[in-house]
């Protein structure tokens, strides 16, 4: 397996430096240090270390990469930036953060930049990273160097032993964890779990809720918006669609470790790659990881679908859950809503406003490298590397992943899974406004955990989310919010 | 007062330098230098304790009653008065702060009922014996703050509701500090006797002290992880193998303590093994010779040597304990719910998440209990006892 990295990899470094593939040329960025900071390695961050070795090597620009703990990044690097400390030309982190970044004043407008660029080909990156993910109010202020989104993933060998079909909705969801839950997957002799989804507090749950949430709430495309009413700014939270998500992520935990509310992504994915959960929500990472030596109980094992949507959604005037018809559900798939969420949005590279110009052109030529597709396409087949897909290519072409260690029958699945949630149109977007951690990484987050932890109902979490939401956006203003809100959805009027 | 005259050096001896110009007595700029002299020695350490003390109490204070929004060119702050505060006594965040207060139970009216009861006769024996102003005025503030928190655990832990970071923090102030002072008492009085091996454990018992308490968090939760960690095969035994102990309030909140008393103790016990061992011979060798039991060398003589030390190392350990935060961080990340928050680690999230006007409001509060707490304990228990000796 290594050999094979290896040989990808340097195939690729060669490549690259035949083709030329980055805009820069050789020494043109002699004696020129770009600093990044982003979230510890070896995920994320490795990945720029070693091209940032390459990129030296091309073009003598210096690459440092700093790490902090992921919870500190946004903090410390909007201290930097507005405080004109300026030690930082280039964060790596959230899409979804830029916005109030941008806001600020303190993020390089990345259009001409991109304009002067016959690299990058934009046009190969899906939709919603390219229009929504990188843009703000219209321009682009991102490159992105990985697709986040959430989907559902399956053991394909178990399911088929209990001849049940993935699951579509998140009824058929609870019948197969139940089915599973308590099986021997693994060959351990011990009993496995039917679900693995984190719950624990102040980590990744309020992504999770957002990806249950997305297929009961939003129906009319990415442009609805999930959170808030765009027009007002009225959380659209405290609902019918909301407390049954609620209801159906505690409902999980029946059939999950019996420490899940402890439990965080590294938690769950140490639990997947042990071969010891049936159904696992997760980003696009699963799949590198099943391929990992880590993860050979599950190679060749696991399957990939859209995230489970629902036959029946939010009916706003009446605050039920009603059937879906073609008006009120336009991208259901037979009756069932999805609405896959783009948690996180990704990670993406944005530039300091204040750096040089010769830095700020180093910066950009070394980002536009990272997402070229010459060194993207083999990146993202690397689980370690923690980059999921985000180009058209990546998904139209198995040969990488096969190559990586992927069998054809899985990496059409998997690819398969992750087109079909990358172009739905139903796509449910991020908090992508100032304040944005402060919404969900700290108000949703919190009361999320005390209902998970049975200290209040769904109702009454719901009903604190909505007036701690509502707080934070008059804190903010609310006009200006409701404007920012619009320009993530891409409403321009 | 340096003179030139007994400057000059009376033996013969290298030349003189001529020091007249700070020494002369008439020159008004060595006359005010010698006039301020004591000022200017004293200005280094003021001005240190100014640029780095007083400046960030100051700037944290007009923090707290602001918003503040990082922006191009730096922040922007907008003084808001007491609402950062009234949110967390009042307002949207009092659950996570005080508790969630619905209807009092019976028994939550008789603790916060008997407590009242008890403070208030403590105050009127005060004010018919030794009344003084000052006094008075310390004593209120100390009754007010034990009422209002009587009341806040009768209103949340004896009538079923959850308590907020505050009562909390006081649970692994006063449970934490409490274990910690018994065993570290009780190691520190085993090792000060002649007993084989001693310097070992002194070594041993010393050792948790110098791990960081990140580690410290990260060796508990895998110890006490009932299904993949170290003792699974013991936790199984027990019949806990779907027990989860971090899935449970009291059950998380017992674990915290007890890694933080596994860290803390070796303090307590350091500091008390030497007060020990500076308790004179001769008085218990004195004793014993009078015939006096173990049990009273220990009462009579031991623990009045040993009192001092005690009180002082508890004082430096509640307020340390007050600023928990690497453990519950590490071990629970707060939850289940908030059961395990600490005001410390409350103030940590609201920071960390950019409510930076929020985090310096929970960080007064904090310093507020911590003082009411200490200044109490120090002035009522530890003066008056001092009093009593004396």
């Amino acid at each position: 397996m290594k050999t094979t990295f290896k040989s990808l990899l340097t195939g690729a470094m060669a490549a690259a430096m035949m083709t030329g593939a980055s805009t820069a040329t050789a020494g043109e960025f002699d004696g020129v240090t770009v600093n990044i900071l982003t979230r510890p390695g070896p995920v994320i961050a490795g990945r720029l270390v070693d091209r940032g070795k390459e990129f030296t090597e091309m073009t003598g620009a210096e690459i440092r990469v700093n790490e902090v703990p992921f919870a500190e990044i946004f903090q410390k690097l909007l201290t930097d930036w507005a405080t004109g400390t300026n030690s930082i030309d280039v964060g790596v982190f959230a899409s979804g953060w830029a916005v109030e970044l941008v806001d600020g004043g303190l993020v390089e407008n990345l259009d001409p930049y991109i304009a002067k660029d016959d690299k990058i080909n934009f046009d190969d990156i899906a939709p919603y990273f390219r229009e929504f993910n990188q843009k703000i109010g219209g321009s682009t202020y991102l490159i992105t160097v990985d697709g986040d989104f959430q989907m559902l993933y399956y053991r394909r060998d178990i399911l088929e032993k209990i001849g049940m079909e993935p699951p579509a909705t998140w009824d058929d969801y609870m019948k197969v964890a139940e089915a599973m839950h308590g099986m021997d997957m693994n060959g351990d002799g011990e009993a496995d779990y039917g679900s693995c989804i984190f719950k624990k507090r102040n980590a990744q749950s309020y992504f999770a809720i957002g990806s249950i949430a997305a297929g009961f709430s939003q129906t009319q495309g990415t442009g609805e918006g999930l959170w808030f009413d765009p027009e007002t700014m009225k959380p659209k939270i405290n609902n019918a669609a909301w407390a049954e998500a609620f209801r159906v992520y505690k409902d999980t935990g029946k059939f999950a470790p019996a420490d899940e509310l402890n439990q965080d992504i590294g938690d769950t994915r140490a639990l997947v790659q042990a071969g010891r959960c049936g159904l696992v929500i997760d980003w696009g990472d699963i799949g590198p990881l099943s391929i990992d030596e880590a993860g050979a109980a599950i190679k060749d094992k696991m399957g990939a679908v859209i995230m489970p949507g629902s036959p029946m959604v939010l009916d706003a005037d009446s605050n039920t859950l009603v059937q879906c018809d073609a008006t009120r559900c336009p991208h259901a798939t037979n009756g069932v809503n999805h609405a896959p969420y783009a948690a996180f949005g990704g990670w993406a590279g944005a530039i300091n406003q204040k750096s040089d110009q010769k830095v700020k052109d180093a910066a950009y030529a070394f980002l536009s490298y990272v997402n070229q597709a010459e060194q993207s396409n083999v990146d993202v087949t690397m689980g370690w590397t923690g980059y999921n897909p985000y180009r058209n290519s990546q998904l139209n072409d198995t040969t990488k992943w096969i190559e990586a260690g992927f069998s054809p029958e899985f990496a059409d699945n998997y690819l398969g899974a992750i087109k079909d949630s990358l172009n739905h149109p139903n796509m449910a977007s991020d908090v992508r406004i100032p304040g944005a951690q402060q919404y969900t990484g700290v108000v949703l987050d919190r009361e999320l955990a005390r209902f998970l932890a049975g200290e209040i109902t769904a109702e009454q979490a719901l009903a604190n989310i909505e007036e701690g939401w509502e707080e934070i956006t008059e804190d903010f203003d609310r006009e200006s919010q409701a404007q920012m809100y619009k320009l993530s959805l891409g409403i321009t009027n | 007062m340096t003179t030139p005259e007994n400057m000059t050096p009376d033996r013969p001896g290298p030349a003189p330098v001529d020091l007249t110009w700070t020494a002369n007595p008439g020159g008004p700029v060595s006359q005010w230098i010698d006039n301020h002299a004591r000022q200017l020695f004293i200005m280094p350490a003021v001005l240190m304790i100014l640029v780095f003390s007083i400046f960030p109490l100051v700037a944290s204070l007009i923090i707290a009653f602001s918003r503040i929004r990082l922006r191009g060119g730096g922040y922007q702050v907008r003084f808001v008065g007491w609402k950062n505060f009234e949110k967390q006594i009042f307002g949207s965040e009092q659950f996570h702060f005080l508790g969630t207060f619905t209807q009092m139970s019976v028994v939550g009216w008789m603790v916060g009922l008997s407590v009242t009861g008890l403070i208030l006769w403590w105050m009127y024996k005060y004010v018919t014996t030794q009344f003084t102003v000052v006094g008075f005025i310390g004593r209120l503030i100390t009754a007010s703050v034990t009422i209002a928190i009587a009341f806040m655990f009768a209103a949340t832990f004896f009538s079923g509701n959850p308590f907020g970071t505050l009562g909390v923090t006081l649970f692994y102030v006063f449970v934490g500090c409490g274990v910690q002072f018994l065993i570290g008492l009780g190691l520190a009085f085993l090792c000060s006797q002649q007993i084989r091996g001693r310097n070992f454990f002194r070594v041993a018992f010393f050792i948790p002290m110098m791990i960081t308490p990140i580690g410290v968090g990260y060796v508990f939760r895998m110890l006490a992880d009932t299904t993949k960690g170290p003792f699974t095969p013991l936790w199984q035994g027990l019949g806990l193998k779907d027990f989860a102990w971090a899935t449970d309030p009291w059950a998380a909140r017992v674990f915290i303590v007890i890694g933080d008393s596994w860290q803390w103790i070796p303090f307590v016990f350091i500091i008390l093994l030497a007060a020990f061992e500076n308790v004179p011979r001769d008085y218990v060798e004195a004793a014993e010779m009078d015939g006096a039991g173990s049990w009273q060398i220990f009462r009579e003589i031991t623990w009045p040597q040993v009192l001092p030390v005690a009180v002082t190392v508890m004082l430096i350990r509640v307020i340390e304990a007050f600023k928990i935060v690497d453990l519950p961080n590490i071990m629970t990340s707060g939850g289940p719910g908030i059961a395990t928050e600490s005001m410390s680690l409350h103030s940590f999230f609201a920071w960390r998440a950019l409510d930076l006007g929020q985090s310096a409001a929970i960080a007064y509060l904090l310093l507020f209990v911590t003082v009411v707490i200490c200044v109490s304990f120090f002035n009522l228990i530890v003066l008056n006892r001092m009093r009593q000796n004396d």
